[in-house]
């Protein structure tokens, strides 16, 4: 497809309640310098129901035009419905590129897009450049479990597509003001077209909900915890700082914690503000999921664990020793 | 039930370590395993056979000629019959070109064995780590997708999906045929035993080239084919500098560490 603006785009994912989430208003901000650069416009996508709250937000966090799609069919995220409104918006305007975040939904609906419109796409990129030469995004992603950086240029084909990982970018401070254009398109998907049902929503219960990728802080225990009673400590810290339980697959696989914990290859890849790694080792594995987070604080009673190669505050010592007077020194702080 | 599984081999990247001199990956001596990912999609692909009897597990990789260790790897834990498309027109293939191939060689399979109801693929490759190539799959075939599957029930006429979701999972009903990829559930895959896996030796593998993909476009293989291009590659930059903290006992350890987090304004 040729470009037939010089705008970007930053799809806004909404939550069920039409409010949006993190991930789209981050890539507001890293999408401002990125448009300048490309000469063109910030614009905004939100599809969902009930989305004012999504589109007054995409204003105030930085859009020059918000284009929405509201109706029922996209309370609940499908790949159908998403797709084809995403793909009747990309013909009608076909911009030079768009940023999707690299959520659970951004991941199923980014290669379908970009399959469907036979572009590119570069997935679960950190870290975005306007390519100096030849005025493309230059998205750089990791690729081998972290081991290997790659930057991918798509030069040839519009829109050029990125997924973007979350708590990467930082929102810009939003400015409630503020006025962008709104476009109301009026596009509906037939029920027929949408060839998946939500049967049933499996929510855990609020004090078991591990929102890992979301987190600002996670406090992660691995093999050094010994046992499920071992994660006390790491709760009980974790508690104090309004922090997620996160865990290595050494932790999971022995069957101390739930999988919904697991930080790494085969588990979620975090970016949290501080990262907080207690008698993990290090494995390439755990590191390929956490290494993004600011800070990096490792606690290992082995002074030769590879975690400490990451770490801003390495810490030898004793988990069960060093933990409980961290957390009443923080309680005390904090009362 | 016809089932597809797509099967990557890959290098173990927990074994691949930095050259420190030249900053450079090291493959040599690396081993390739199969996409444990792919070893998952096998097992839901398996479950679903143990619970329908009589159901077919075909499974189809793309890469070169030493991938067909991974598949008898895969014909020993459920798998049926195997396929391996080896073909130099699909080097230097991005994920567009790659699902394009995966599903010119998948229409070409339905010639030989029949409509597959679900095709399974692994969430992700841990080489490439793009989750794309199955979605992509779907989208040329026009099939319904749900991705991140954790365990899969066959319903009547439908498959019946657990979704991990940001904050739990979802039950997901998709219409048959379907493409789900696959993400690690709570169990084990199966181990093969010594009679399947000397089984698995005797089979044929059957390779595909770009010739027997009659519907395959050449135009759209390879580096030709491929909209994104890699720029540049590079190890990423090694944290240094951390502040190491080790006091004479433990408590005074954790006094000194959060005096240092306050005073550098992390707590």
């Amino acid at each position: 497809m040729e470009a037939k603006t010089k705008d970007l785009w930053v799809f806004i994912e909404t939550n069920e309640n039409g409010t949006p989430k993190n991930v789209g208003l981050e890539l507001l901000g890293a999408g401002r310098g990125l448009a300048d650069k490309q000469g063109g416009k910030l614009v905004g996508i939100v599809i969902g129901n009930t989305i004012d709250a999504s589109v007054k937000a995409a204003a105030a966090y930085g859009a020059d035009t918000v284009v929405a799609i509201e109706g029922k069919e996209f309370e609940h995220y499908t790949t159908d419905a998403y797709a084809k409104a995403m793909y009747y918006l990309v013909e009608k305007y076909c911009p030079t590129s768009i940023l999707i975040g690299a959520t659970t939904n951004g991941r199923d609906l980014g290669p379908r897009l970009s399959c469907r419109l036979k572009t590119g796409l570069t997935a679960d990129c950190t870290s975005l450049a306007i390519d100096d030469e030849t005025g493309n995004v230059a998205w750089t992603r990791p690729a081998f479990g972290g081991n290997l950086m790659a930057t991918i240029l798509c030069p040839d084909h519009r829109p050029q597509i990125g997924t973007v990982r979350p708590g990467v970018f930082k929102k810009a401070v939003p400015d409630e003001a503020r006025a962008a254009e709104v476009i109301r398109e009026d596009f509906h998907v037939a029920p027929e077209a949408i060839r998946t049902e939500l049967l049933e929503v499996i929510k855990e219960a609020a004090s078991d909900i591990v929102d890992l990728e979301g987190a600002e802080i996670i406090v992660s225990g691995g093999r050094g915890v010994g046992g499920p009673e071992g994660f006390k400590p790491i709760r009980e810290l974790a508690e104090v700082l309004g922090a997620t339980v996160g865990a290595s697959r050494a932790a999971v696989d022995a069957g101390w914690i739930a999988h919904s914990h697991q930080v790494g290859q085969t588990g979620k890849t975090v970016g949290p503000k501080i990262y907080i790694a207690c008698g993990i080792s290090g494995a390439i594995q755990h590191l390929a999921g956490m290494s993004g987070s600011k800070t990096i604080i490792a606690i290992n009673k082995d002074e030769t664990a590879p975690i400490f190669n990451i770490a801003d505050y390495g810490v030898v010592g004793d988990l069960f020793e060093v933990l409980p007077v961290l957390t009443e020194e923080i309680r005390k702080l904090k009362a | 039930m016809n089932i597809l599984v797509c099967v990557k081999q890959v290098p173990d990247t927990t074994e691949i370590r930095i050259d420190p001199v030249k900053n450079t990956l090291i493959r040599d001596g690396v081993p390739s395993i199969v996409n444990p990912f792919d070893a998952y999609a096998l097992e839901a692909a398996a479950r679903i056979k143990d619970s329908a009897p009589g159901t077919q597990i075909v499974l189809l990789s793309m890469g070169p000629d030493q991938a067909k260790s991974a598949l008898k790897e895969c014909l020993a834990v459920g798998g049926d019959k195997a396929y391996l498309v080896c073909d130099r027109a699909a080097a230097g293939s991005d994920t567009l070109a790659t699902s394009y191939i995966l599903s010119c060689a998948i229409k070409r399979l339905e010639e030989l064995e029949g409509k597959f109801d679900i095709i399974f693929c692994g969430k992700q490759a841990i080489d490439g780590d793009t989750a794309q190539v199955g979605p992509e799959i779907a989208e040329h075939l026009d099939y319904p997708q749900v991705t991140y599957a954790l365990e899969t029930f066959l319903d009547g006429d439908r498959i019946k999906v657990k979704k991990e979701v940001e904050d739990g999972c979802e039950m997901i009903g998709v219409k048959m045929p379907c493409v789900i990829t696959v993400t690690k559930p709570s169990f084990d895959p199966r181990y093969p035993t010594i009679k399947s896996k000397m089984a698995a030796n005797r089979k044929e593998i059957a390779v595909l080239t770009a010739e027997d993909l009659t519907t395959l476009d050449r135009d759209r293989c390879g580096l030709k084919g491929s909209p994104t291009k890699v720029k540049k590659t590079f190890t990423p930059p090694v944290k240094s500098g951390g502040i190491k903290i080790h006091e004479e006992s433990n408590a005074d350890t954790a006094k000194k560490l959060f005096d240092t987090l306050v005073a550098n304004g992390i707590i």
